[in-house]
Order: C-alpha cells, then sequence, then structure tokens
C-alpha cells in the first residue's frame, strides 16, 4: 500500500488505522438518512415526509397524489410587511399602467398578522412611500414617539446613556406601532386592489422547472396522521405556479433555507447571525403610563459578552398598555442559558419593576430576529424568484429596526418584476424569470446604504470589553464618521457553532416566578393562543433522532430544552430502564425558528407544519 | 326523497385563544382576536355535505347570522361543500344581543323560506355554551329534533338518529322535515383545501336582512356584567385527620 521505506513506523500505523477507519465506515454513508435515524435504543421521534419520503413508504401506496394547479402571474410567500408590499406596489402598478396581473400571496397563519411580532419602534418612510396617504387611509400608527430612553443595567441600578440625535438609537419622527396590526391594516389595503390572499394555507414545497427555475410552490397537504400515515382526510396541497416567486417568509424561513442550499446564494457573503426577541404586552396602572415613550437597556440580567437588552414602549392607543421585550443575541456560549428566563428576571429590576406593578399581562410571544446585517446579505435573486424582507435580513441592527427596509424591499421588488413582466420584448433563458435588477436597484438605494453604514456595529461587539466596546465604537465610527470607515469587521461564525460543552461552563440560577411580575413558562405559552392540529407528524423533523441524546444532552446538556420559548422540547426519562429521550411537544411551538438555529448538531430542521396552525397574536 | 338541507354556522373565537375580559367589563376583546367556525359547526356542515354526496340530500345551505365577518366562515362551508350561502346580516347592537332566541327564529324563516326538509347545527356554541338554538328552531317549526346525535341514518321517510345521553346511546328514529343537533362523535370534519376555497369564491352568498324574513330582534335579556371567574385557592396539605378536623372547624364548615 505505501512504499515502506517512505515512512517512519509511527507513521505508517496511523496510517494503516486512517485506512481502516475509512473503510469501515463506508459502508453507512450510503444507507445514513435511513439506518441511522434511529438506533434500536431511541424511540421514534420524527415520522415527517422531509425525512421519511413517502414514495418509499408502504402505507402510501396506491393513494392519490395528484395535485391541483393554478397560475398566477407573481406568488408571494408570506404576508408580512415585506411580502404585502411586494403585492401591493404590483397591483398599484398595474392598475396605473392598466395591465392586468395577478397576484397571490399564501400565508401560514390563519389570519394575516397572527404570526407577526416586533417591538416594534417604525420609521414611516417605506409606508410613505408605498402610501402617501397612510393617515387618510386609517393606517394604525397612533403612538408618534416622545421620549427616548437608553440606560445600562447593572444589578440594582441604571446608568443612563443620552441619546444625540445622529446615534442610530434616535427615534425622531418614528411611530410605536403594533406591528400585527399594521400588517392587518395592510392586508386590508391589499384585498381593495384585489390581491388574493389566502391565509391558512403555508407554502410547503417550492417547485421546479425542467431547466432548474422556480416554478411557483405546492402548499401543504392535509390530513396525515402522527406517525406518517395517511388519514381519511387526506388531500394533498395545491400548487401555484407563477413567472416570479417572491420568498417573503420572515427571519430564517423554511423555504429560503432550501433555496440558498439549492442555488448556492451564500457563497459571498457570512453566515447569518440572529438573536430572539421575546414579548409581552401589559396594561399597566394608568399612573404609570406614559403614552410616546421609548426605553431601550443593554447590561442586566447579560454580561457585556452576551449580545442584547430589552425594550419597553408605552403605546397610546386607549388603553394604558405596554409593549416589552428582550433580546438576546444566538451566539451565546453557555448553554445553561435560558433566554426566557433572563427576560423575566429583567423585569424585577428596581427601574423596570415599578412600570409592571398592578398591571396585568396580556400577550406572550417570541421570534427570531436577524443581527447578520450588511455583511450576511446573500444573493437576493435566481431564476423565478427573490428574496425580500427579514428572509435575506435587512433589519438595521443597532436601529433596532427592520420593518422600513423589509416593505422598501418588496417594493422595490414589485418595480423590477413590473417592468420585466410588462415588457414586451422580454426573452428569457429560463422558464421562470431572472430577475437580477432588484438587486441591484436595491444596491443604489438607501437600504444598502443604511446597512453599509451600520455594518461594524454588530461585532465590534465581540471585542475584550463586549457590548460596551460596541457603544465605544458606534460612538465614534458612527456618530462621529457615520460608518465611513474602511474596513469590515467580520461575524464570528454560525450561532450554531458558539456553544461550549456544558462541562466548562456553569449552570445559571435563574429565580422562580412571582407570578405576578414575572411568570412560568407554559402560562406564557398559553397566553400566545398557539395550537395545532394534534394528529399531524411533528413539524420539528430531526435527520437523525438518536443525536438528540448523544449529542446535544451528552454535550451540551440540552440546550434546546433551554433555549425554546415555548417549551417544545423536554428530555425525560425513558419508560422503562434507564436514560432519557427527547420528547417534542411540537403543539406548543410559536413558530420563532430558534432551534432550528441554534441546534449544536444542526439536526433540527424546522417544516411547516398544517396551515393555520400557530400562534394567534393579537395585535403584536 | 332528496331535499334541500339548511345548516348553521357560527363564527366564534378560536378555542385556543385566550379569552381576555374587556376593562368595562361588558364582554370579551374581540377585536383582531383569531375567529373560527364553532367546531360542532364544522361536523354539522361534514355531515350535511356527506348526506349531498350520498344523494339523500340534494342541496347544502350554509347559513350565518352577524356582521361582515360572517362571510369568511360561509365560504369555509362552501370550500367544505356547502353549494350556497345565505348570510343574514345583523351588527352593532344587535349582535351583541344576539342570542338563540332570536337566531332559532331566523333559522325557522329561512327553513320555510328554503322549504328545508332538514335543519342541522351545532349541538352548542363554544362561546355562549347555550345549548338551546337547535332545540328552539324544532319548537318554532313544530318539527321533530333528534339532538347530541353521534350517527344520523335515513330510514324511510325519516330520519334515525343515535343520540348521546347521559347514560348511555339512545336511538330515535324522526319523520323529516327534522331538525338534528351534531355533537362530537358524528364525524370528522374534512379540511376546506385551498382549491376549494378559490371555487367557492365563485359560489353565491346572499345577504339578507332579519327585517325581511319577518324576524324582530330584541332580547329579553340584559347582560349585567362580564367578569373573569375567581382566582383559585391554592389547596393547603395537612399532616393528619386532626389538623383536618381543625382547619374545617376553623373555617365555619364543620
Amino acid at each position: 500500500m505505501f512504499p515502506a521505506c517512505k515512512y517512519t513506523l509511527q507513521a505508517r500505523r496511523c496510517l494503516c488505522s486512517l485506512a481502516a477507519l475509512q473503510r469501515a465506515h463506508s459502508p453507512s454513508l450510503f444507507c445514513a438518512t435511513r439506518w441511522s435515524s434511529s438506533s434500536s435504543t431511541t424511540p421514534r421521534i420524527t415520522s415527517h415526509y422531509t425525512v421519511y419520503p413517502r414514495e418509499k413508504d408502504p402505507r402510501w401506496e396506491g393513494v392519490d397524489m395528484e395535485r391541483f394547479v393554478d397560475e398566477a402571474d407573481v406568488v408571494v410567500v408570506g404576508a408580512g410587511p415585506a411580502g404585502l408590499s411586494a403585492a401591493i406596489r404590483l397591483k398599484q402598478l398595474a392598475s396605473e399602467q392598466g395591465k392586468e396581473l395577478r397576484v397571490c400571496v399564501v400565508e401560514k397563519a390563519s389570519q394575516i398578522g397572527a404570526h407577526t411580532l416586533s417591538g416594534a419602534c417604525i420609521e414611516p418612510s417605506a409606508l410613505q412611500e408605498l402610501f402617501p396617504d397612510w393617515k387618510e387611509r386609517g393606517a394604525p400608527l397612533h403612538t408618534p414617539v416622545t421620549e427616548d430612553r437608553f440606560g445600562i443595567l447593572t444589578e440594582k441600578y441604571r446608568i443612563p446613556v443620552p441619546i444625540l440625535p445622529g446615534l442610530p438609537m434616535n427615534n425622531h419622527g418614528n411611530y410605536i406601532v403594533r406591528l400585527g396590526h399594521l400588517v392587518s391594516w395592510l392586508a386590508e389595503q391589499a384585498e381593495e386592489l384585489e390581491v388574493e390572499l389566502y391565509p391558512g394555507y403555508a407554502a410547503a414545497e417550492v417547485l421546479f422547472h425542467e431547466d432548474g427555475s422556480v416554478k411557483g410552490i405546492a402548499t401543504n397537504d392535509v390530513g396525515i396522521s402522527k406517525d406518517g400515515s395517511p388519514k381519511d382526510t387526506f388531500e394533498r396541497g395545491m400548487e401555484l405556479h407563477a413567472k416570479v416567486t417572491v420568498f417573503g417568509e420572515g427571519c430564517h424561513g423554511h423555504l429560503a433555507k432550501q433555496l440558498y442550499k439549492h442555488f448556492n446564494l451564500r457563497q459571498h457573503c457570512e453566515p447569518q447571525t440572529y438573536a430572539i426577541g421575546l414579548k409581552e404586552v401589559w396594561v399597566i396602572d394608568e399612573k404609570k403610563w406614559r403614552p410616546g415613550r421609548v426605553e431601550h437597556t443593554v447590561g442586566w440580567p447579560l454580561d457585556r459578552h452576551s449580545y442584547g437588552g430589552s425594550f419597553l414602549y408605552h403605546l397610546n392607543e386607549g388603553e394604558p398598555l405596554v409593549a416589552l421585550g428582550f433580546v438576546v443575541g444566538l451566539d451565546y456560549q453557555n448553554p445553561y442559558m435560558n433566554p426566557f428566563s433572563e427576560f423575566q428576571r429583567w423585569k424585577h429590576h428596581p427601574t423596570v419593576l415599578p412600570t409592571l406593578e398592578g398591571g396585568k399581562r396580556i400577550a406572550y410571544g417570541a421570534r427570531a430576529l436577524n443581527e447578520g446585517g450588511f455583511q450576511s446579505l446573500p444573493k437576493l435573486t435566481f431564476p423565478g424568484g427573490l428574496l425580500v424582507g427579514c428572509s435575506p435580513g435587512f433589519m438595521n441592527v443597532p436601529k433596532i429596526k427592520g420593518t422600513h427596509s423589509a416593505m422598501k424591499s418588496g417594493m422595490m421588488a414589485a418595480e423590477t418584476i413590473f417592468s420585466k413582466l410588462t415588457n414586451e420584448n422580454l426573452q428569457s433563458e429560463t422558464e421562470g424569470l431572472c430577475v437580477p435588477e432588484y438587486e441591484e436597484n436595491l444596491k443604489n438605494s438607501w437600504v444598502w446604504k443604511e446597512l453599509y453604514s451600520v455594518r461594524n456595529i454588530r461585532p465590534s461587539c465581540h471585542g475584550l470589553f463586549g457590548v460596551y466596546g460596541g457603544m465605544v465604537y458606534t460612538g465614534i465610527f458612527y456618530w462621529i464618521l457615520r460608518g465611513k470607515e474602511p474596513w469590515t469587521l467580520k461575524h464570528k461564525g454560525l450561532d450554531s457553532d458558539q456553544l461550549k460543552p456544558a462541562k466548562d461552563c456553569t449552570p445559571i440560577e435563574y429565580p422562580k416566578p412571582d407570578g405576578k411580575i414575572s411568570f412560568d413558562l407554559l402560562s406564557s405559552v398559553a397566553l400566545s393562543g398557539t395550537n395545532h392540529e394534534h394528529d399531524q407528524p411533528p413539524h420539528l423533523t430531526l435527520k437523525n433522532d438518536s443525536i438528540p441524546v448523544n449529542n446535544n444532552l451528552a454535550i451540551y446538556d440540552g440546550p434546546e430544552q433551554r433555549f425554546c420559548p415555548a417549551g417544545v422540547y423536554e428530555y425525560v426519562p425513558v419508560e422503562t430502564g434507564d436514560g432519557m429521550r427527547l420528547q417534542i411537544n411540537a403543539q406548543n411551538c410559536v413558530h420563532c425558528k430558534t432551534c432550528d438555529i441554534k441546534d449544536p448538531s444542526q439536526n433540527i430542521n424546522w417544516v411547516v407544519p398544517e396551515g393555520g396552525g400557530g400562534p394567534a397574536y393579537n395585535g403584536m | 326523497m332528496a331535499g334541500r338541507v339548511l345548516v348553521g354556522v357560527k363564527r366564534v373565537i378560536d378555542y385556543a385563544v385566550k379569552i381576555r375580559v374587556k376593562p368595562d367589563k361588558t364582554g370579551v376583546v374581540t377585536d383582531g382576536v383569531k375567529h373560527s367556525m364553532n367546531p360542532f359547526c364544522e361536523i354539522a356542515v361534514e355531515e350535511a355535505v356527506r348526506l349531498r354526496e350520498k344523494k339523500l340530500m340534494k342541496e347544502v345551505i350554509a347559513v350565518s347570522c352577524g356582521p361582515q365577518q360572517c362571510q369568511e366562515t360561509i365560504r369555509t362551508a362552501l370550500a367544505m361543500g356547502a353549494d350556497r350561502g345565505i348570510h343574514v346580516e345583523v351588527s352593532g347592537k344587535d349582535y351583541e344581543n344576539l342570542g338563540p332566541l332570536q337566531v332559532s327564529k331566523i333559522m325557522a324563516a329561512l327553513a320555510k323560506k328554503e322549504e328545508a326538509s332538514l335543519v342541522i347545527v351545532g349541538k352548542q356554541a363554544i362561546d355562549g355554551d347555550c345549548n338551546q338554538t337547535g332545540q328552539m328552531t324544532a319548537a318554532l317549526l313544530d318539527w321533530p329534533q333528534g339532538t347530541f346525535a353521534s350517527e344520523v341514518s335515513v330510514d324511510g321517510d325519516g330520519l334515525k338518529v343515535e343520540r348521546e345521553i347521559d347514560g348511555g346511546l339512545e336511538s330515535v328514529r324522526i319523520k323529516m322535515p327534522a331538525v338534528v343537533t351534531a355533537d362530537l362523535r358524528l364525524n370528522e370534519p374534512r379540511y376546506a383545501t385551498l382549491p376549494n376555497i378559490m371555487k367557492a369564491k365563485k359560489k353565491k352568498i346572499a345577504s339578507v336582512k332579519p327585517a325581511d324574513l319577518g324576524v324582530e330582534l330584541t332580547s329579553r335579556l340584559e347582560i349585567l356584567a362580564v367578569e373573569d371567574p375567581p382566582q383559585r385557592q391554592s389547596g393547603v396539605k395537612v399532616e393528619s385527620v386532626q389538623d383536618l378536623v381543625t382547619k374545617l372547624r376553623d373555617s365555619g364548615t364543620l
């Protein structure tokens, strides 16, 4: 095998054992997906057809898998700010220029706005462009910002930080909104323009033409039972074909994840980094209510190396409502970190508690958000489709705003698609239209400039002084130099690679919830109104059922039981014998996508459940 | 034998949503809250559509009483297989006071107008939990009723209904025209799939006002207040029987 004279005895032994290893492992590579999915000791968890294809499943023999097909000009996946802005702009242009255009929007929530969650303090710039008369039309922007406060918290005190004009988090001219209500209002405007809206139907599959371009999407099948077999009520989803498909699934969309791989869209950008945002809405004592006040804090309970902070906005919509929440960067290293518990204990800080005392919590929810900014923007267009909104990730992290840029991206997508569709001399190489002009136009717009100017602020928090180093960096390079420095700092890498093994970290002792200010997880999940049809395959699919116990639990002490804001993942003792198993309570899922992002084994693949399931947020 | 089936559907707050009482205690918050078709109404629609598919009935008409948003609920019924819909427009104060008596008067009037042979409704709505509309409708029409149905089959010129009662199951035979109220185990409703929703957009939904049917909506009930149920007090564990007796004496129970 190896010329004996060339290697020392040690080296030869090494090479021989390596070769032996290769031989031992190569047979299993061929059947990795089927055989290693569950060993004899691991109970079967996953039954979804994306892991166990139905073509090979005897229970599906003879079942009619044909799908109803319909054609539209443009299909939009996701009825959030970006998707709806794209649909509205398309119809506005169509009616201005007397053209007929069929625009269909599919949305997994049962009603539009039910899966929308954000702070939110928005810049009305994009809305102003879309509807210059938004005030007359009754857009729910009722609370202009009157007061901006920023503080650094220590365990007992608060150090105020002045918000000077020019700093990214200065909110002059902005509005505090309940984004779910704004999205419902956008949906009403879209319906008036004759956009076809289909809430309750999730896009489950991307369809491709023979030439590899995107043909459209297929909605989810219904009537599959928990073990993966067809029920009497089984019906195939339908196919919606389009010349261009706009993907606006929000942060870490599941179809976008497939598209990145398929078209290699992330070749030249850094991996996206994320944070999880948890939010509650409270009715507070009128005496504590300051409508229009925006408060942000950093510091306690997080240490300087964990990015994150809180927000507390006083709404002005009749009742004394506040929207408050906590954001934790998902690049945290300690697997014992529990973002939900950090949020609950932050509420007990002496400067936060008085606002909430005597109040009543009326809503809870959570969602992942993008932190990668400029460095993590992928290629946005591919044959047959393009990406808008938080899906590729246009959020301005230090400003904590992404709605305005998401809406603008949707509008630009619409404008470029429209000019392409109405171009009579159009010649396309592929059946699905390619719209590279969208990316070019975006690069020349204020969205790009804005993201470029703040690109170094988030990565500057990775230094020795953590978040405080980031604040100093912001002061010097953004406030004074407006982000024109010639270098671009890098992120740390994938969030899922950042966890340290549990044995190298100290468990965090969280205080027990008191039931008045802080609450336990399950009562919070109940407030989100989340529910799913019980008898369906769990939509939190595992590529390999034995990895959670063997890897996540063994090395990292099961971080998914701590970072999930809905209590979906639980490690419970097996019924007979020793050991633990992973229990997935898929019904609790609030569709935040944190598990798909932070799983250190990247074994969890979130796929869309039956449409209509998920949280029932009202004005979150 | 094929006749018309009239199915009543109600738009209610979704069963998984946490209810919040309005600060002025006049009711619960409904603005922006997720609504869906009452689960028992879904079962009623499914049963009506199955009867039509078996050619035992020739037409299924879905009816809902309420504001504009009820049209969505009727659309869902149409997507499940109903042939046409009737929206009885009731809004504002009238809608807040709409109760089983008013709805049953409307259903009775419609049943006569549409010459229905069968009226199927859910046994109760999950918001009111009244369990009265079906029964009152039958009384106003002077028709027989098969309530809490867990199985319905055509038997000659009548219906055989298996009823779920406290002691078990009861079998009744009722002549048509009749009123049936659907219980949980009657069937498993089909999904309203997207192609059917798209087709349902082309089906007709007629709008009528209660006055057109000669129904007067004034309610004889006045809601005084709506409040949260009292907070459940935590229990206390006692160590011995003596302790238990002392505690019961102290609380005045013994």
